[in-house]
């Protein structure tokens, strides 16, 4: 596959980033708002309220994560407009001034002193506009490198590790050179295999740095953790899949990021990397949580290898599954967008593969829906650092 | 047809990426990195996506896969034999 004058089109937004979508969202602040935030789809088709259960009594390092998330999810490319609902006015106006600094049409409401009622309806008639406003965008032609994509795994067996994770690692080590922007992360989910990615890393700057958030990261699971972890990392799933510890895992899902491209900086969980490259996210490594971080730092299409079949979507970022297991392809063939399971039968050589998901990866940035999107599956999953106060 | 694959060569499991893998059967295995095929014959039923042993395996031995350690025997395996959470455990955590 030639990339060097490859193209997709996309949505040019006021702040030069391409997006693939055209959402208009309706993003609550607070738990409390989701009531009315889902009133307000319900009554102007082609919204999407984004619900969640946090937001309140937040405090410190957990709710500027929290504020990070909600910005960086309203920020995302993938959407034309917002609208913000909380309960407090002050907080709506917080998150939306951050939102419109990128240009977009943002608006936002309090309830209190208004009502449910009242503010339906005010944020209705704006969310009109806006929908009709983001329906005459076009997509223009643009360059690869204006894409940003991202990766993580989920319900990983054993043929991750053999066939779709070094799918997304040879489609990385191709796009890596043209000046993409790439993401990869779940901290805990290098353990055993974390010293193959302070190997990658650019320099020794960037490897402290890793090396850092990964022992911060063990330091939390050591101070929690009852046993093993047997229970939950390596999930029931990963097991009854074939996999057996920790270190099995994360050296089967290192494979993403292939063998040439660079670890160039790390990010902090929903930070927007500052150009392109490899970065790796201190993350996670549940799926919903991981990928909603993702979409909150910027990216645009995810790649997401499953062996056991994690059927995840999130509601702006694109989530393109890809699985190298026959049984898995054979059973849930409806939340498959690439089958890879011919590299495991030698019909399919690994640059073979890792075409097929880039051919998939330009067609969904134009358009095409992904199984998740097709299927409805909008999981926003808030990450939480600790108790609220 | 390949009934299970391995890394590298010098790893000491292979993963089955068959369905219905029965003891006693003839198993051929495709030696990833370097394009080569092994026989091994199976000593239990093994599900798609699980592990056999490649060698006979003490307690206290480390496996290898990948060309890294993935964790330590916790019971004697044989060559051919369903290895996972039952007779390996991870060093971590």
């Amino acid at each position: 596959m030639d990339l060097a004058r490859a193209t997709f089109w996309g949505y040019k937004r006021q702040n030069g980033r391409i997006g693939v979508r055209n959402h208009v969202i309706v993003l609550p602040v607070d738990d409390l708002s989701n009531a009315a935030a889902q009133a307000v789809e319900n009554n102007v088709k082609g919204t999407m309220a984004l619900p969640h259960p946090y937001g309140r009594l937040q405090f410190g390092a957990d709710l500027e994560l929290h504020f990070r998330t909600l910005i960086g999810t309203g920020a995302n490319p993938n959407v034309a407009a917002v609208l913000i609902i909380c309960i407090e006015e002050q907080w709506a106006k917080k998150v939306g001034d951050a939102i419109a600094a990128t240009g977009k049409p943002v608006a936002y409401f309090g309830i209190e002193q208004h009502g449910d009622h009242d503010t339906i309806m005010r944020a209705s008639k704006k969310a009109k506009e806006f929908v009709q406003w983001a329906s005459e965008l076009r997509r223009e032609e643009r360059p690869l490198k204006d894409l940003w994509v991202s990766t993580k795994c989920g319900e990983s067996d054993t043929t991750s590790g053999c066939a779709s994770n070094p799918t997304v690692g040879n489609a990385f080590d191709k796009l890596y050179p043209h000046g993409v922007t790439l993401v990869f992360g779940e901290t805990t989910e290098l353990t055993g295999g974390e010293h193959l990615v302070a190997a990658r890393c650019r320099n020794d700057e960037v490897r402290r740095k890793f090396q850092f958030v990964f022992d911060r990261y063990q330091q939390v699971i050591e101070r929690h953790k009852t046993s093993d972890l047997m229970d939950s990392q390596p999930t029931k799933g990963n097991i009854e899949g074939g996999l057996t510890t920790i270190e099995e895992k994360a050296l089967g899902n290192i494979q993403k990021i292939g063998r040439k491209c660079v670890v160039d900086g790390v990010l902090d969980k929903a930070q927007t990397p500052t150009g392109p490259g490899l970065w790796f996210m201190d993350s996670s490594s549940a799926a919903a949580e991981m990928v909603t971080l993702c979409a909150a730092a910027g990216y645009v299409v995810h790649f997401f290898p499953t062996g056991q079949g994690n059927v995840i979507g999130n509601p702006i970022l694109p989530v393109i599954k890809l699985c190298g297991n026959s049984r898995t392809v054979r059973t849930m063939s409806e939340h498959i967008d690439v089958d890879v399971t011919g590299l495991l039968r030698k019909e399919l050589t690994p640059d073979q593969a890792g075409d097929k998901l880039l051919e998939c990866m330009f067609r969904t940035a134009n358009g095409r829906l992904t199984a998740a999107e097709a299927l409805g599956h909008r999981e926003f999953v808030l990450t939480r650092l600790y108790e609220s106060a | 047809m390949i009934h299970f694959v391995v890394h590298e060569q010098g790893d000491g499991v292979g993963v089955v990426v068959v369905e219905g893998v029965k003891a006693g059967q003839h198993l051929t295995g495709w030696i990833m990195e370097d394009d080569k095929d092994i026989e091994v014959v199976a000593k239990n039923d093994i599900p798609i996506g699980h592990k056999l042993a490649l060698k006979d395996y003490r307690e206290g031995d480390t496996v290898i896969k990948y060309g890294v350690d993935i964790g330590k025997v916790v019971k004697p395996i044989a060559k051919g034999e369903h290895l996972h959470v039952h007779n390996v455990k991870t060093k971590r955590w």
